[in-house]
């Protein structure tokens, strides 16, 4: 093979999905023997990047080149045939059956008809030896941990392809130890010029293992960088899409003393956010800044009572609430428009109209349903308000476009005119007017007295409406930047601290498991 | 007229299995009163369709929310039970009604708990009292048939009020009053919203577990009026035989009805369409004079047919076909919709 060869190029691949542009002329290369990070926020196209070269998608438009051939793989099962293998966060093995089983499986060593067990076990023993594990493989595969697990995984995928491994989010669910033992075969596949595709959200571990770093936001390439010659900060700026230096304009701290409205102390869930103190005055901004899997989802939800918190109270309007699961949060004037909202906003089937009262009407019980005509005044009144369209009401939702689904979303809690809206990436995935439309909401519900906390990866937009900014990152509030200080250098700088790696010294650091 | 169009493919296929039963058995519409009351196949197929209506009632609700319940047919044998073991210890028929329904509310909220609170798949959780239930009614008859001769509760099985049958009277009631109270309240909309997306629903304040535990609720009612009625035609209790397999027919007459298993948009009517278009099949098989070892399978066939009929995968083949002849257009593909 000539050396210079890249081992997988892949050039301007193209995808759409029906109103969504996933990826838009993206390349990608990767060499023999490199660890190669692709890296992206929720809905870079990573994932559609990694299906496309999967053959899970087929894609649009574009050459994929594997050793300078051109390829085009039908499914899975073929592209493992050419070469690539892909090892998911969620191990696909079967833990029902053994080690050595899930190595063979489809291809076990046979004699007339019969299986042979004891060189199905030797042939496994031999190919896990190869990555310094000596383990009993007769043993079912669920008794052995994640770490392990994902390792066979690897294991099985490399003795199947061989050429290219991809991992998407391989150390999701392992501590810092089983990292390290990772790390360790991935060295060694390095070794054997294997490519390998490495997909994770933890920065600091992509620093330390990768050789190349893919950058991909909205569907774009950004760039491609050895990873030597980039900073956290850079890297951080680049995936949250952001130019260092440019001016934002921010706020000028009002100096208004606020009316306390909620307070929340030492409030916090074990697993998922450590408990933080909290205070929102009346008709605040209070925005959350931090990378995906950072803490701020977790906040909000166990603000809201999705996952009820553990520790701390909290208290609104200078009285001790209880705030035990949506529903007591709701009683309590609070909303939450949620980050997901196929899986945790929209009820896909119900029209437009009903999903718009249906806060409103859970809240008075079934037994007190809206008349139908102050139903339709709702409705009309919030499409016109938030130019929801197609404006027919009895339309289902799923028929409209993720910005208008949002919108209707909003409607939902606007109608039961909430005291405390927290908006969890309120303007993600929809298209720059709607866009427009909900800062611009977000900023007149602000001045009517409305408390909102609202999360969100677009630190401009972040940075334009907020009275205060809050940093979280590994699962905790960091920093808190109020007034001036509010600008997209601070967040990222924020972000970024103490990420930078010295020397290959490396801590790593509050990786929840 | 909106509402005919709705329920149109039920309406035919009901029409279509009324016909066919007209051919084999020329006098089915024929309906004369006799002793104060209708006489006629017609009569016979709305009566003995009861407790399959009722039970499918419930059914619908439950599968509404994403649900399913298993345990109908028991619960009937444990009310049926109930009713007459009240009666013959010396109870009125309105004790015995009163103690049925209430055994009834008892079974429904036991498979609500289990649901809502405990999350045990619905499957599971009513497949408990579907095995133990039989086992409860028995201990209630003592393991024999409890029979009883007390007037009022064989009114409910074969009285009739303006020549009406009982059965039919009460199947229609509960029916209209179930409707008009989803309907007319919030409730049919928020079980709706459970049954589509229960997550977002208890985002939005949905009190999923309360609804849930009431959909179970009304199902055993339904199974405990139905078994009361069970009851009251054959003037006795039979713990091993009593609604028998009916909770499938239920299960069968829902989907036929137009209700999707996998939960969301219900409808009542179309289940109680359902019902009826499962009971036409069983007497027409009857009339038909064929060999009894045949009617099972039959019936199968008739069913599978109406089934394939209504899939979502030969609808949107036909829809493929229809686009395809009007405009020239290729369909989407698969890949898009992943």
């Amino acid at each position: 093979m000539n050396k210079n060869q890249p081992l997988l190029k892949a050039t301007k691949i193209d995808k759409t999905f029906p109103g969504v542009v996933a990826l838009d002329r993206v390349d990608f290369t990767l060499k023999a023997g490199e660890v190669h990070a692709l890296l992206g926020e929720n809905g870079a196209g990573k994932s559609t990047l990694i299906k496309c070269l999967t053959g899970a998608y087929h894609r649009d438009g574009g050459d994929i080149l594997l050793n300078g051939e051109t390829i085009s793989p039908r499914d899975t099962l073929d592209a493992q045939g050419l070469g690539i293998g892909t090892v998911y966060q969620e191990v696909n093995l079967l833990g029902n059956l053994t080690v050595a089983e899930n190595m063979m499986i489809g291809r076990q060593p046979q004699r007339w008809g019969m299986i042979q067990t004891g060189q199905m076990n030797w042939q496994t023993k031999e190919i896990l030896s190869q990555y310094g594990l000596d383990i009993d493989v007769a043993q079912l595969l669920s008794t052995y941990s994640v770490a392990i697990q994902q390792i066979i995984a690897i294991a099985r995928a490399i003795d199947l392809s061989g050429k290219v491994l991809i991992l998407d989010e391989p150390t999701a669910s392992l501590d810092a130890k089983e990292v390290q033992m990772l790390f360790g075969v991935i060295r060694k596949l390095k070794q054997k010029n294997i490519g390998i595709i490495f997909i994770s959200h933890f920065l600091d571990q992509v620093f330390e293992i990768s050789d190349t770093i893919t950058v991909l936001r909205n569907g774009k390439l950004i760039e491609s960088v050895a990873t030597v010659n980039i900073s956290s900060i850079d890297l951080v700026t680049m995936m949250l899409g952001y130019e260092l230096g440019e001016e934002t304009k921010s706020k000028e701290h009002d100096g208004v003393e606020r009316e306390i409205l909620v307070e929340f102390s030492n409030f916090g869930h074990k697993q998922s956010i450590e408990p933080f103190d909290l205070v929102v005055g009346k008709g605040e901004v209070v925005g959350f800044a931090g990378l995906l899997g950072s803490g701020r989802t977790e906040t909000a939800e166990t603000l809201f009572g999705v996952t009820p918190h553990d520790s701390g109270t909290a208290t609104f309007k200078n009285k001790s609430v209880n705030l035990s699961s949506p529903r007591a949060a709701i009683a309590n004037g609070f909303g939450f428009c949620p980050e997901d909202r196929k899986t945790d906003g929209i009820i896909a089937d119900l029209t437009v109209r009903e999903n718009i009262i249906l806060a409103l009407q859970a809240q008075r019980g079934w037994a007190n349903p809206l008349p139908k005509s102050e139903q339709d005044e709702i409705c009309k009144k919030y499409i016109k308000a938030l130019d929801i369209r197609p404006t027919d009401a009895e339309k289902p939702i799923r028929l409209l476009s993720g910005g208008n689904q949002q919108k209707v979303i909003l409607a939902r809690w606007l109608a039961t005119n909430p005291a405390f809206l927290i908006l969890d990436e309120p303007t993600r995935g929809i298209d720059v007017g709607a866009h427009a439309e909900i800062i611009r909401l977000i900023e007149n519900l602000c001045e009517d007295g409305m408390s909102l906390l609202v999360i969100s990866s677009e630190l401009d937009e972040l940075v334009a409406y907020s009275h205060r900014i809050i940093v979280v990152r590994d699962h905790q509030h960091i920093a808190e930047l109020v007034g001036s200080e509010i600008t997209t250098n601070n967040i990222v700088e924020a972000i970024a601290a103490d990420l930078n790696v010295d020397n290959g010294q490396y801590e790593l650091k509050g990786v929840i498991s | 007229m909106n509402s005919l169009k709705r329920y149109a493919p039920q309406l035919t296929t009901l029409a279509i299995v009324l016909l066919l039963n007209y051919l084999v058995f020329p006098d089915f519409f024929k309906i004369e009163i006799a002793n104060g009351k209708l006489y006629g196949t017609l009569i016979d197929v709305l009566n003995r369709g009861a407790p399959v209506a009722l039970l499918c009632v419930g059914m619908t609700l439950v599968i509404a929310t994403k649900g399913i319940d298993l345990s109908v047919g028991a619960v009937m044998a444990i009310c049926g039970a109930v009713a007459a073991s009240t009666v013959d210890s010396g109870g009125g028929v309105f004790m015995a009604l009163s103690l049925a329904l209430l055994a009834g509310l008892i079974c429904g909220i036991w498979n609500g708990v289990l649901v809502s609170v405990l999350n045990i798949q619905p499957i599971i959780a009513t497949l408990i009292l579907m095995v133990a239930g039989r086992g409860i009614a028995q201990l209630i008859t003592e393991g024999a048939i409890l029979t009883f001769n007390d007037e009022g509760l064989i009114f409910v099985g074969s009285g009739s009020i303006f020549s009406i049958p009982m059965p039919i009277l009460i199947w229609i009631a509960v029916g209209i009053i179930v409707t008009f109270i989803v309907r007319r309240t919030a409730l049919g909309m928020l079980i709706e919203s459970i049954g589509i997306n229960q997550r977002a629903s208890t985002f939005s304040g949905v009190n999923a577990r309360v609804l849930l535990i009431l959909v179970y609720a009304v199902s055993g009612l339904c199974a405990a009026l139905a078994g009361t009625i069970a009851a009251a035609d054959i003037r006795g209790a039979d713990a091993n035989n009593a609604g028998l397999w009916l909770e499938l027919d239920a299960i069968l007459a829902v989907v036929v009805g137009g209700t999707s298993l996998l939960g969301g948009r219900f409808t009542l009517i179309g289940s109680l369409i359902g019902a009826m278009i499962i009971q036409s099949i069983n007497t027409g098989i009857l009339l038909s004079g064929f060999p009894p070892e045949f009617n099972l399978i039959i019936k199968a066939a008739i069913i599978v047919i109406i089934l394939v009929i209504q899939s979502p995968a030969l609808q949107s083949k036909y829809i493929e076909y229809r686009d395809r002849r009007e405009t020239g257009k290729t369909p989407v593909g698969k890949d898009a919709a992943s």
